[in-house]
C-alpha cells in the first residue's frame, strides 16, 4: 500500500515514515497536489505552530487537494497539529482558517494545568473506534501539545483530559485523527497506525 | 486518565560513544549509543535524552550522525542537545531525528535563543537545561559549561524567565548530587516545579529505586532522568517501573 505523507515543510517526517514502513506500507512525501489526490491513503503529520502549518499547505497548493481527497473518500489520518488543522479555526492563529472538515475551534489548554501537555496519558472511549482496535482501555499514548480540539463533537472516538476533556481520537467516514503521536507511542502507537492502514480499502 | 510520570535514560556521548565521567580516570566507555537506545526502548523507557558532552565544532557532524542512528532505534521521543548555540544548531538536531532540543549555556548568554527556537519549532520542542548548585536552604544558583561557570542567576528565576520565553520543559540537574548516588535533590525539584507551569525533569544523584520514588512523591517531579544507573544494567527500567507502580505512582508499563 502507498501512503502519501503530507510534507508542508516543517514536520519531523522520518519517524512517521519509519513507523509506517515497519508496518509494510510504502511511503511517499507529498509536496504536490496530485500526489495527494492519487494516494491510497494520506497521513497529515504536524508539529509546531498552526499558522506555519496552514501557510505551508497553502504555499504548496495542498489545501484544495486535501479537500478533494476528503470529498473523494481517500482515508486521511491527521497527527497532532494535523488533527487540529481539520477544524475550522485555532486560537493559536486567529483569522487563519483550518481545513474545516469538522466544526469548532482548537483552544489553548487551560491555565490551571501544566502546559505544554507533555508525556504519556490515557484516553477514554466515547464510541467504537477503528484506530483503537486491540488496544487495552488503560493504554498510554505520548502527547506533546499546548492546544487541543473540543471533546464534544460527533467525530469524537476518544477523549483525553488535561484540565479539560479534549479530542484525543477522532473518526468520521474517511477522516481520522489523533492528538497524540502514534509514531512515538511505542507498540501501542504502532497498533494505531496498523489499524489505520487496515481501514484503507485495497 | 492520568498523566504518567516518566523515566528517562540519558546517553552522554563523546566522539560517537556513550561515556561516563569517572573521578581521577576521566571518561569510561559505556557502549554504542544505538545499541543502548534499542535496549532502553525495549525495556520501557518513556523517552531518551542524548547529550553531546564534547560539544566541539569538530564533533558536530559525528553527533548528528549519532542522533540519526539513535532515532532509528526508537519508537519513543528523543531529546538531543549539548553545545546548541543557534537556531540553525537546533534545526539540524531536529532534522537529524530528535523531537526536542535542549539548550543551556548559550541560552544563559543569549536568552533570545529560547524564544527563537520556540517560535520556530513550538514550546513542546524546547527543553531548557539548568545545572544548579545549592547556595542556601531554599536557594540554588544556575551554572553553565557543565558546572564550571557560575552565572549569578537564581535557578528559580531563570527557569521562570525561560518558560516565559517559550521553553516547554525544564531539565533540572543538581550538580551537588550528580555522580554522588545520594539521591535526587527533592527540595530543588519541588521548588522549581512549584515555580514554573511546565513539566520538570529531575536529574542528578539517582542510585536506587527509592530515589525515584522520593523525587516523584516529595520532589513533585514530572519525570526523572538518570544515566549510569541504567547503563550498568544493575537496575533495569522495567524493574524500576514495576517498583514504582506497586507504590502507587502513575507509570506506563509496556508489554
Amino acid at each position: 500500500m502507498k501512503v502519501a505523507i503530507v510534507d508542508y515543510g516543517a514536520g519531523n517526517l522520518p519517524s512517521v515514515e519509519r513507523a509506517l514502513q515497519k508496518l509494510g506500507a510504502e511511503t511517499e512525501r507529498a509536496v504536490r497536489p496530485e500526489q495527494i489526490i492519487n494516494a491510497q491513503a494520506v497521513v497529515l503529520p504536524g508539529v509546531g505552530h498552526f499558522s506555519a502549518f496552514v501557510a505551508g499547505l497553502h504555499e504548496r497548493n495542498l489545501t484544495s487537494s486535501l479537500r478533494m481527497a476528503h470529498d473523494s473518500g481517500i482515508p486521511i489520518l491527521g497527527i497532532c497539529l494535523g488533527l487540529q488543522a481539520m477544524y475550522e479555526l485555532s486560537e493559536e492563529a486567529p483569522g487563519e482558517p483550518g481545513l474545516g472538515f469538522f466544526r469548532g475551534e482548537v483552544r489553548m489548554l487551560p491555565q490551571n494545568v501544566k502546559a505544554p501537555h507533555i508525556g504519556w496519558n490515557q484516553v477514554e472511549r466515547r464510541q467504537p473506534s477503528q484506530l483503537l482496535i486491540g488496544i487495552p482501555d488503560d493504554a498510554y499514548f505520548y502527547f506533546a501539545h499546548s492546544y487541543a480540539a473540543p471533546g464534544d463533537g460527533d467525530e469524537i472516538a476518544a477523549v483525553c483530559n488535561h484540565g479539560v476533556p479534549f479530542a484525543a481520537v477522532i473518526e468520521q467516514k474517511n477522516l481520522a485523527g489523533v492528538q497524540f503521536h502514534p509514531e512515538k507511542s511505542g507498540e501501542t502507537g504502532a497498533r494505531v497506525l496498523k489499524n489505520f492502514l487496515e481501514s484503507v480499502p485495497q | 486518565m492520568t498523566l504518567a510520570r516518566r523515566i528517562i535514560p540519558c546517553l552522554d556521548v563523546d566522539a560517537g560513544r556513550v561515556v561516563k565521567g569517572v573521578e581521577f580516570e576521566g571518561l569510561r566507555d559505556m557502549g554504542d549509543p544505538a545499541e543502548l537506545a534499542a535496549r532502553y526502548n525495549l525495556e520501557g523507557a518513556d523517552e531518551l535524552v542524548v547529550l553531546d558532552i564534547s560539544a566541539t565544532n569538530q564533533g558536530r557532524g559525528t553527533f548528528l550522525d549519532t542522533i540519526r542512528r539513535v532515532a532509528e532505534q526508537l519508537n519513543i521521543p528523543l531529546t538531543a542537545g549539548g553545545g546548541i548555540r543557534t537556531l540553525e544548531d537546533g534545526r539540524s538536531v531536529l532534522r537529524a531525528g530528535a523531537d526536542k532540543v535542549t539548550v543551556n549555556t548559550a541560552a544563559v548568554k543569549r536568552p533570545e535563543l529560547i524564544s527563537e527556537l520556540s517560535q520556530q519549532f513550538g514550546a513542546q520542542a524546547v527543553v531548557l537545561s539548568v545545572d544548579v548548585k545549592r547556595t542556601g536552604p531554599e536557594t540554588w544558583e544556575a551554572y553553565t559549561r557543565g558546572g564550571r561557570d557560575a552565572t549569578g542567576l537564581d535557578a528559580a528565576k531563570w527557569a521562570a524567565e525561560a518558560v516565559s520565553r517559550g521553553a516547554g520543559e525544564i531539565l533540572l540537574t543538581s550538580i551537588d548530587r550528580d555522580g554522588t548516588c545520594s539521591g535526587f535533590d527533592c527540595d530543588l525539584t519541588a521548588r522549581i516545579a512549584a515555580t514554573v507551569p511546565v513539566p520538570v525533569i529531575a536529574s542528578g544523584g539517582a542510585s536506587d529505586f527509592d530515589d525515584f520514588l522520593d523525587v516523584f512523591q516529595k520532589g513533585a517531579a514530572d519525570a526523572a532522568l538518570a544515566a549510569s544507573v541504567f547503563h550498568s544494567a544493575t537496575h533495569s527500567i522495567a524493574a524500576l517501573k514495576k517498583y514504582l507502580v506497586e507504590r502507587g505512582i502513575p507509570i506506563r508499563l509496556s508489554k
